[in-house]
């Protein structure tokens, strides 16, 4: 771990801000991906569709 | 082989499906690479000491929340003029990437912000312009949220997202066009003698590239569900009529 010094809420912040912000993006694409996936191949399987 | 073809969505799916995976592992190692080297391998500034650190992710975030916003232009002009709903749809699916990168770049900047220039904020013109920026994000995301007929939204966010166009270059050209503010030049230029020194830019370089990658792979994910979302609903609408 680098000395930060007297900045170091700054930049440690800073990191934990980003990753919080990036980290909840990627989830909710994540779970939103799948729950309509999940959703479309019930109603395909329903239909006798084929995902296109 | 036209580029056209991809406004197929079948098309699209196939050749994005093909795509992620290599964008999801080059996002990977770009990402870990560029912040790994930024933050444990490069010195404290002369002026701004450890705060430096910020530019890896307040530089890419900023740049990638104004270049969505023009990509999302794009796709809307495509909408507007040859109705290809997967640009309309890739368009929709940018936008909360691109409010992420803003929110990032507002956060970092008022980080950074609060020790070098002793405020969180400042009525500046380009972070005034950023949270208008901010603003139309939020706005285009609710427009899309609150109009029921697909192609109905699509209409009108594209029309917003051309109103919000000025925005998102003032946020970009801001710094040039007004002097008075306190937010500094562009850290990176074509031009050398304006560009960081080469100890920060290098790595700078690689998280600028990991965050253009994130994008990508994240509008290629997010515009595969919108595809999936507007078959589904197609699929029901048959199945309550039948």
């Amino acid at each position: 771990m680098p000395d930060l010094g007297k900045y170091a809420f700054a930049v440690l912040a800073s990191y934990a801000a980003t990753a919080l912000l990036i980290a909840g993006l990627v989830a909710l694409s994540l779970w939103q991906s799948a729950r309509t996936k999940r959703a479309l191949d019930e109603v395909e399987a329903r239909q006798g569709k084929t995902d296109g | 082989m036209s580029i056209w073809e991809y406004a197929n969505p079948k098309k699209f799916m196939q050749t994005s499906a093909w795509v992620l995976p290599w964008a999801v592992g080059l996002t990977v190692a770009c990402l870990v690479v560029g912040l790994v080297w930024g933050f444990f391998f490069t010195p404290d500034d002369y002026k701004q000491g450890s705060t430096v650190k910020i530019i890896y992710l307040h530089v890419p975030s900023a740049m990638m929340a104004i270049n969505a916003w023009v990509m999302m232009l794009v796709a809307s002009l495509i909408w507007i003029v040859r109705r290809h709903h997967v640009s309309a749809l890739a368009a929709k699916a940018a936008a909360p990437i691109g409010l992420t990168f803003t929110l990032v770049a507002l956060v970092t900047g008022a980080l950074w912000g609060q020790p070098m220039w002793g405020t969180w904020w400042a009525w500046d013109p380009r972070l005034t312009s950023f949270l208008i920026l901010c603003l139309f994000y939020l706005g285009y995301i609710a427009l899309w949220e609150a109009i029921e007929n697909p192609d109905t939204a699509a209409d009108l966010t594209s029309i917003l997202c051309l109103v919000g166009s000025v925005f998102a270059l003032l946020s970009r050209y801001a710094v040039n066009f007004w002097n008075q503010g306190l937010h500094q030049g562009a850290s990176l230029s074509l031009d050398r003698e304006e560009n960081v020194s080469n100890v920060f830019w290098v790595p700078l370089l690689v998280c600028i590239a990991g965050f253009v990658l994130l994008f990508v792979t994240l509008v290629l994910m997010r515009t595969r569900t919108e595809i999936r979302a507007r078959r589904l609903k197609a699929l029901l609408a048959r199945e309550r009529v039948a």
